[in-house]
């Protein structure tokens, strides 16, 4: 039977909502399914790795095999088998690629589809971009001009080979091995991610960007992102990311390190935009990322801003190690949900300098049949003499089938701190839509205008050229909740 | 040929009989104004027309500009030129007053079959007309109605009217909550608006902003139908002696 032009707009529709769903043909070269010591041999051999990496890989995974899966956050999945995952894939090369017209055709291609032009005319002027496909990072752009100003940014498996002495030094320094299940899994069996390293007085003259990308079927994501920035160095630092539409659930466990020392200051923002699943909860990225910054300088800061509105299931505090006196940490967040998506997401601001300051707004949308939480922690310790801390938590509900939970934790040492926490829970009136409607408005556009007014604090934080994507995405997220 | 046609409408709320047959006729270059006592059911015409859900009529036919007004969904009413300055604008947190004001004219000027206008361009004429209002940049650059007075409310609701050149405005109670000096600066952005292609309704409890928008038809209403309807000399006699007369007369 011929399918109705109904039909085809339907399924057209329905399938455009997420349009970074197509995946690409190449030729992959991939490990076998499962996980063991020789997995993990296999890796690190393909990357060359030194023997302490090796080591340390192996290490991680015996801690692993010891750990439980977490289940003290709000949100179901079954059970993943971890045998029945591919722990590497990549993109067959020929051989070292010198410039990025060596790169596969294909792979420049999809990158351009995602709206990433690697080729660095293209480029929007002021943003350097590290590509990761898969297991792999396949470009990295602009890497002469900051190399002039002593900035290396490449990825994580190269950094390990140019530069071994900072990787063994940081690595592992701010996020432990055993921290948790996750990052205990991703250092056994990481295989690339980003490495920036900011010299001392040095503003990094561009924004920094990574692009991960999950390709291959049945394969996890597990990079790893390491900054660090020498004393009064500043670097902003953002990280898109996209998969194929896929009836399974694939995962992704990153680990991101940040290291600030005196005076240094990092901004890293995120646009989370793994494949969400579909509108019944079918397939979907099971995003479970630890990221965590150390504030190891005095008067460093470092402020985390993430726009999450991807993924079938989130678990994911960016947090801050407040060591340094007069440190400063923040954290921005719009989590919106919608259909089957869950998400369980914070951040932990932990005070430990004096005079340490923190911020925490966090936006929680929620639509569909969704569930949304906010899990944040504030601990000052005794040492942190004079700290503050001020949290601000708004849920806004669009329908009647989705949840929103609040859960704070705070635990103050000392009585000369300060800990403000504000939270407030809301639904988009039925007013504001007529009102918005009366002006030409449709349900969609009124409730995105809505939507992006409601998180807008957090919107200002993006990097002038992320914001107009991030508020598109909000609207595209939301499509179909209303009406 | 009429701009708005209301044919013997009918409303119920909960099994409460609002409006029990209702019909007028609206032509271009004119202004009717809609008197009558509190709860008579002239805030409940204006949600109507434009669209507001659950106000859906038990009986009876609107026809806007030749169109089924029911048939359309409360924003192509917007599209096609039916705009109703609220007695209660609404609050958007968040949503700049500049930026709302560009999504509205630019959707209505896709509509049109007009070019939409870019940022410079918009800005000059938002401005522009923001002044003949007596509205500051200041006031642009906050969100939608959230700490305006009463007076900025009701100022902005009829920028929004200008900027959108609707062929029907629908004035829900706009002088309410006005001082003398704000009451004459919206009845001239009305005036200087209201022209032979387009028609304006001016709902209201007082005759006070009749005397500076002049109707050239009053009715009133009550009871859910309109009792009577005339020239601008009826709202002087309702200023004198009150609806009393005329809805117990009925």
């Amino acid at each position: 039977m011929v399918a109705s032009k109904e039909t085809i707009s339907a399924v057209e529709q329905t399938t455009s909502k997420y349009k970074y769903g197509f995946s690409t043909k190449l030729d992959v070269e991939k490990a076998p399914k499962g996980l063991n010591e020789d997995i993990i041999k296999f890796i690190s051999s393909k990357k060359n790795e030194p023997n302490w990496l090796l080591e340390w890989r192996l290490n991680a995974y015996y801690q692993w095999l010891k750990m439980k899966e977490p289940s003290w956050a709000k949100v179901n999945y079954p059970k993943i088998n971890f045998q029945d995952i591919h722990y590497y894939a990549a993109p067959k090369v020929k051989k070292k690629l010198n410039s990025l017209d060596e790169v596969d055709p294909e792979l420049l291609k999809t990158y351009e589809k995602l709206g990433i032009p690697l080729n660095e005319q293209k480029m929007l002027s002021g943003v350097a971009v590290d590509a990761v496909f898969d297991s792999v990072s396949v470009a990295t752009t602009f890497r002469e001009k900051l190399a002039k100003e002593g900035v290396i940014f490449c990825p994580i498996s190269e950094a390990v080979q140019s530069h071994p002495e900072l990787v063994k030094k940081y690595l592992g320094s701010v996020v432990p091995v055993t921290d948790n299940y996750y990052s205990a899994l991703n250092s056994a069996v990481f295989t690339d991610g980003s490495f920036v390293f900011i010299p001392k007085n040095v503003k990094c003259p561009m924004e920094l960007s990574t692009y991960f990308r999950i390709n291959e079927q049945n394969t996890g994501q597990f990079e790893r992102t390491l900054i660090i920035v020498e004393d009064a160095g500043y670097v902003s630092y953002l990280e898109g990311c996209t998969a194929p539409q896929r009836d399974e659930n694939q995962l992704h466990a990153a680990v991101v390190e940040l290291v600030a020392l005196e005076d240094a200051s990092i901004k890293y923002s995120t646009v989370q935009n793994w494949y969400p699943g579909d509108e019944n909860g079918k397939g979907g990225i099971y995003n479970f990322v630890t990221k965590r910054g150390k504030c190891l300088g005095d008067r460093s800061k470092i402020s985390w801003t993430q726009v999450e509105t991807g993924s079938s299931v989130t678990w994911k505090y960016p947090s801050c190690i407040l060591m340094g006196d007069n440190s400063v940490g923040e954290f921005y967040s719009v989590a919106i949900t919608n259909n089957f998506q869950q998400a369980d997401t914070g951040t932990k601001m932990i005070h430990i300098g004096k005079g340490t300051k923190s911020t925490i707004i966090s936006k929680g949308i929620s639509a569909g049949k969704s569930q949304n939480t906010y899990r944040g922690q504030v601990q000052i310790q005794k040492t942190a003499k004079n700290s503050r801390n001020f949290t601000q938590c708004d849920s806004l509900l669009i329908g009647d089938n989705c949840s929103a939970h609040t859960i704070p934790y705070i635990n103050q040492n000392i009585s000369n701190a300060k800990v403000e926490h504000e939270a407030t829970t809301s639904k988009i009136s039925e007013e504001q839509l007529f009102y918005c409607k009366q002006r030409g408005l449709d349900d969609e556009t009124a409730t995105s205008l809505i939507v992006n007014g409601f998180c807008k604090e957090v919107m200002k934080e993006l990097p002038m050229e992320f914001a107009v994507e991030a508020q598109k995405l909000i609207g595209i997220s939301l499509e179909g909740s209303v009406g | 040929m009429s701009i708005l046609n209301i044919k013997n409408i009918h409303l119920s709320i909960e099994d409460k009989s609002i409006l029990k047959g209702v019909s007028l006729n609206v032509n271009p270059g004119e202004v009717h104004a809609i008197m009558g006592p509190n709860g008579s059911g002239k805030s409940t015409l204006s949600y109507i027309l434009s669209g507001k859900e659950g106000y859906e009529l038990s009986s009876g036919n609107i026809y806007f500009d030749n169109k089924d007004l029911l048939e359309l969904s409360a924003n192509e009413r917007s599209n096609q030129g039916l705009f109703l300055a609220f007695q209660y604008p609404v609050e958007l947190p968040g949503v700049s007053s500049m930026n709302f004001l560009r999504e509205a004219v630019n959707v209505r000027r896709k509509f049109l079959g007009k070019k939409e206008l870019n940022h410079l361009e918009f800005v000059k004429e938002a401005r522009r007309l923001a002044s003949s209002m007596f509205i500051k940049d200041e006031m642009l650059k906050r969100s939608v109605n959230v700490g305006f007075s009463g007076g900025e409310k009701k100022r902005f609701e009829i920028l929004q009217m200008m900027l959108l050149e609707p062929k029907l405005a629908i004035l829900d109670e706009t002088d309410s909550g006005l001082d003398v000096d704000a009451l004459k600066i919206v009845s001239n952005g009305v005036n200087n608006y209201k022209g032979k292609d387009n028609a304006v309704i001016v709902i209201t409890h007082y005759q006070r902003l009749l005397d500076y928008i002049v109707p050239d038809y009053v009715h009133i209403l009550a009871d859910g139908v309109i009792k009577k309807s005339g020239g601008p000399e009826l709202a002087k006699i309702i200023e004198k002696n009150g609806y009393a007369g005329i809805v117990d007369a009925a």
